[in-house]
């Protein structure tokens, strides 16, 4: 990327609230059902009906206000925006415009240079979601299915205070982990409930006002945030050197091209005409109602990161890792709780084998097949020398395995560390006495020969020794 | 202000709706005829005045998050034009 | 009394006789399914008939009776305006877009007079999607004035109110968003309640204008429409617009006496648009209230003369929104054989809606457009708050506001449908109400040109019980609400 040119992003992200009902009708949220089975009369627009504004929805959006440090809007105001299009059953989406129900947040992020950065985000508001469109096997036609309308979603607006794909991307991880640590979103990407529209534009360097932008929309994943922004970025700077103007418009994300493309049709531009909705009466939130939701707030990622570094001395980048999911936390802070171990100690085993073992099956920490106890029981044996640290990583996958707790593999397979010195001391004579001229070699000054005998000792033992007993005992016998 | 055909046309398609040859003319007539009526308007002096969205001064009521609504797609069903395994069919739609 | 003269008695009256064991339900039922037979092939008040359901629901509600389980419409006769949707039953809203429309729902309106023990006869015709006040814009053709079949019977519940003034039902609901429950009740010598804005649920009433929308009633007494809105009122969790507020017994209140009741007048109500003999008989209804001990005094509405164009301002926005939901996709009319999806949309949407729906559409998507938006649709709100204030401040000095209920008795068919602002000013007395959400009801105070004249009452929020008496007592004095139109007594 050309050094003249300086990038601005803002995301919009779309996060669906992870609650039992609608926003607006009591049809079940679940993921995944036959087609138009989770769609009532509310959600399918049947003359008639109203919409009714689910409590729980009005509760996650207040907390993600308070999340954020933003304020909480005492009134709020739905409006309908009009458009046509099959999977939008009445013909508007109900969803908030003029006063919407979260204002002037902002978020840190560690921009590329490993600075804390402020994002300030803009607004927060709800609004229902559209069901989906299906084009294939159908012959002629597309099939709607309208299971997914009307299920809430918090729409996210940053301000326009992102300089690159990577800080967009940083910026999008922090609001997936904060949703997630308040429990308001599953944030699941796959199923489509974590989802943002990305504005971007490039200006020369030192300009005062923002380049023409596009928007791509509809990106699901963080990776593809990454790379659409990116191929935006060439192209709009390809544009403009070659003296072209950028085109506001909106475009889409290719992943299999890896390019954006025009979405541009025929049809007019839309103009939306949002109105108060006149179904719906002003939302008003109580200063009691907000102390209330704050009383629930958890603890925030960036304190307990700082508590993690703080408290337990974990390093930096640990602990940004251990905090960056709720659930990976908690699962650290049990197993510190219950191995007297060293807390870094421990970060080392989540972030090691453990995560690596999670990545390889492609499983959350929720999924984890080893409970913090028994990881905890697992370091616990490492530090009583029970074991030692190579016959843990052997102990790790067992009982990833289902092979039990550490006790128990260490007992089946009988992995516990020889550290009888009689013992050790027998079959050290034997290793010397089997390798004559390197103990000539070693006596002779070649003490780099200490790290041979080690190992025969080792597979001698089935590595089983101590291997720091094993070192002294050797060096007081090759004397 | 009377309003032009082709503004009668571009308000049509944002609202989806056809208006046929033998129609616009007495559309375009009657629409400036509306148009000119509401224009009254103009005259009231609305310096400060907060605009009213709903007839009565109260706040919206919540609901409790709770699924009351169980599956009915067969019965809704009944009424739509073109279904077929459940989902509801529209012309091909042309991404 | 014999079974060939249940028709001319009103709701309370049949309350009575069925209790009493004079007749049962299905006699009665039985009756008026006859009245129509007779008389609604040349009045067109109706849509759909349901005969068979409606001697089913007659014959439970004598069981019920005899089992001593009876709810306070117990086997009472209605008919519902085919803007309510009805479970299992065609629900047209006189719309070519819902021509074969079956509701799978009851509308709470609906459900809460079914309830009760209410008896639906059938459902009645309308201005299509209730936009219209002389009942030619429905899909079905327009309904005849019983007074005068070439006459317009008003709208849009027009249907409802012949088939009352006709001696058909006692007693049928309608919408009121401009005047539709008040203008055909004046047009055709019945009562007509348009209830404060939140006080009977709108779900399941199909909406025109939602900020505007309220169901009501048409009856032949103030004291029947009392029974009635006991039934229907009060708090639905299923309308955020409905309001929590104690529904009191509209009965109890009706027999006190009008000594020193506030009458106010609006001046410009008398002024040279309005009728000469529609004006004399609604002074002579004044005279008639001052007489029971009611104190009139003049009030200024300012603002009034701009409620008709902040009405087209604000009802077609509104109903352009309300309207998108009928795409030809999930119920309703779907054009044949469409091109492609856009060829689906506007010729569906084309075919499904007549002239008058599509006028409002247009209009309202205008007005809501960008660049107009602040001009017409905003402008129209800050008028609207005038407006209300106007009312708010005349109700700190009067307990109702008096006036004609329409400029001029009722009007021949084809008269006004060249031009649309005619039609439209025909609703001028009426549409304050709406825009500030007060209640208001028409009541027979004589006749002009030999046509029944409504004398128009509004009250401040929630004054219905107010309303009520003062109509009441108004028609204990006067027998204009027993006026029964030529062959249909």
């Amino acid at each position: 990327m050309s050094a003249a040119w300086e990038v601005v992003i803002g995301l919009e992200i779309h996060t669906q609230l992870a609650t039992q009902s609608k926003i607006f009708s009591g049809a079940s949220t679940a993921y995944g059902a036959a087609p138009n089975t989770q769609a009532c009369l509310v959600d399918l627009g049947y003359p008639g009906v109203l919409p009714v504004l689910n409590e729980e929805v009005v509760r996650m959006a207040c907390k993600f206000g308070l999340a954020v440090n933003a304020t909480v809007a005492p009134r709020s105001v739905f409006a309908r925006k009009n458009y046509f299009y099959p999977d939008l059953p009445k013909g508007y989406q109900i969803s908030q415009y003029e006063l919407p129900i979260v204002e002037h947040g902002e978020l840190f992020i560690t921009d590329e240079a490993g600075k804390e950065k402020r994002i300030g985000i803009t607004r927060a508001h709800l609004e229902e979601d559209a069901g989906k469109s299906v084009h294939e096997g159908l012959d002629r036609h597309s099939g709607i299915d309208l299971n997914r309308a009307g299920t809430p979603l918090l729409e996210i607006v940053s301000e326009p205070d992102l300089r690159s794909a990577k800080e967009a991307v940083a910026y999008m991880r922090k609001i997936h982990t904060i949703v997630r640590y308040l429990g308001i979103s599953d944030g699941n990407m796959q199923e489509g409930s974590f989802r943002c529209d990305a504005n971007v534009s490039v200006r020369p360097r030192g300009q005062d006002t923002f380049g023409t932008r596009t928007e791509i929309k509809n990106l699901n994943s963080f990776r593809f945030v990454e790379r659409a922004i990116n191929f935006e970025i060439e192209r709009q700077i390809d544009v403009l050197e070659d003296g072209g103007e950028v085109v506001q418009e909106t475009r889409l994300y290719d992943s299999g091209r890896d390019e954006t493309r025009s979405m541009r049709s025929k049809e007019e531009a839309n103009d939306y005409r949002y109105f108060p909705d006149p179904d719906l009466l002003p939302v008003e939130i109580s200063e009691e109602f907000i102390d209330g939701v704050r009383d629930t707030l958890p603890e925030l990622p960036d304190d307990k990161r700082h508590r993690f570094i703080d408290d337990y001395g974990v390093k930096q980048d640990d602990a940004a890792i251990l905090t960056a999911s709720r659930a990976l936390a908690d699962y650290f802070e049990a197993a510190v709780a219950a191995s007297e171990a060293k807390p870094q100690v421990v970060a080392n085993w989540v972030i090691g084998d453990l995560s690596g073992a999670l990545n390889k099956e492609g499983l959350e920490i929720e999924a984890c097949r080893i409970p913090a106890e028994d990881l905890a029981g697992l370091i616990k044996r490492i530090q009583d020398n029970t074991i030692s640290g190579k016959i843990a990583k052997e102990v790790f996958e067992a009982m990833w395995a289902g092979e039990g707790t550490a006790d128990a593999v260490i007992e089946a397979r009988g992995l516990k560390q020889i550290t009888d010195s009689s013992a050790i001391e027998a079959i050290v004579d034997k290793v010397i006495a089997d390798n004559p001229g390197q103990a000539e070699e070693y006596r002779a000054g070649k003490e780099k020969l200490i790290g041979f005998f080690v190992g025969q000792v080792m597979k001698e033992t089935g590595g089983k020794a101590n291997p720091g007993q094993v070192n002294a005992i050797l060096r007081s016998k090759l004397k | 202000m009377s309003l032009e055909k082709d503004q009668v046309q571009h308000i049509a398609m944002l609202a989806r709706l056809r208006v046929g040859d033998d129609e616009i003319a007495d559309t375009v007539d009657k629409l400036s005829r509306i148009v000119d009526f509401v224009d009254q308007l103009s005259q009231a002096d609305t310096t400060d005045v907060v605009p009213m969205a709903h007839p009565l001064d109260a706040a919206q009521r919540l609901r409790p998050d709770v699924v009351t609504e169980t599956d009915e797609r067969d019965e809704f069903q009944e009424n739509a034009p073109a279904v077929s395994d459940g989902f509801y069919l529209v012309p091909k739609v042309i991404e | 009394m014999s079974s060939n003269d249940l028709h001319t008695q009103g709701l309370t009256q049949l309350a009575r006789g069925l209790e009493n064991g004079g007749f049962t339900a299905v006699e009665l039922v039985t009756a008026l399914l006859d009245r129509v037979e007779a008389h609604d092939t040349e009045l067109n008040a109706f849509i759909t008939v349901t005969a068979d359901t409606a001697l089913q629901a007659a014959e439970r509600a004598d069981a019920e009776r005899n089992k001593g389980e009876t709810g306070v419409l117990n086997g009472l006769p209605l008919v519902h305006k085919d803007i309510f949707c009805t479970r299992g039953v065609l629900t047209t809203c006189g719309s070519r877009m819902l021509e074969n429309f079956v509701s799978p729902y009851d509308a709470t309106v609906v459900e809460r007079l079914a309830g009760a023990g209410a008896v639906m006869l059938g459902k009645t015709n309308m201005d299509e999607f209730a936009m219209g006040s002389s009942n030619e814009t429905s899909y079905f053709g327009p309904v005849k004035n019983p007074w005068d079949l070439t006459c317009s019977p008003g709208g849009s519940s027009g249907g409802s109110a012949a088939s009352v003034a006709a001696r058909i039902a006692p007693a049928a609901t309608g919408t009121d968003t401009g005047g539709s429950i008040r203008q055909p009740a004046a047009l055709t010598g019945t009562t007509g309640l348009k209830p404060t804005y939140g006080r009977v649920s709108r779900y399941g009433m199909i909406a025109f204008a939602s900020s505007l929308d309220q169901a009501g009633v048409i009856t032949r007494s103030a004291e029947d429409a009392a029974l009635l809105l006991g039934v229907m009122a009060g708090f639905d969790v299923r309308d955020s617009t409905s309001i929590d507020h104690p529904v009191p017994d509209y009965l109890a209140g009706l027999g006190e006496s009008l000594q020193g009741l506030r009458v106010g007048i609006v001046r410009q109500h008398f002024d040279a648009g309005l009728d000469a003999a529609t004006g004399n008989a609604v002074r002579d209804a004044l005279a008639v209230l001052e007489a029971q001990g009611a104190s009139l005094t003049e009030v200024d509405l300012p603002n009034l003369d701009l409620s008709v164009p902040t009405y087209y301002v604000v009802a077609p926005a509104e109903c352009s929104s309300n309207l998108s939901r009928f795409d030809g996709i999930r119920f309703g009319h779907r054009a044949g054989n469409p091109e492609d999806l856009l060829d689906m949309y506007c010729r569906s949407r084309g075919e499904g809606f007549g002239a008058e729906v599509k006028r409002r559409i247009l209009t309202g998507t205008y007005v809501l457009s960008a660049g107009y938006y602040d001009a017409y649709y905003l402008k129209a709100q800050q008028v609207r708050q005038l407006i209300a204030d106007d009312f708010r401040e005349a109700f700190a000095d009067v307990d109702v506001i008096a006036g004609p209920t329409a400029p001029a008795p009722a009007f021949r068919l084809g008269d006004k449908t060249d031009d649309p602002i005619t039609m439209y000013l025909n609703d001028i007395y009426t549409i304050g109400a709406n825009l500030a959400g007060l209640p208001g009801i028409s009541i027979p105070c004589g006749f002009a040109s030999e046509l029944p004249v409504g004398l128009h009452l509004v009250g401040p929020h929630f004054g219905e019980e107010q309303l009520l008496r003062t109509a009441h007592q108004y028609q204990l004095q006067t027998d204009w609400h027993t006026r029964c139109p030529e062959g249909y007594a």
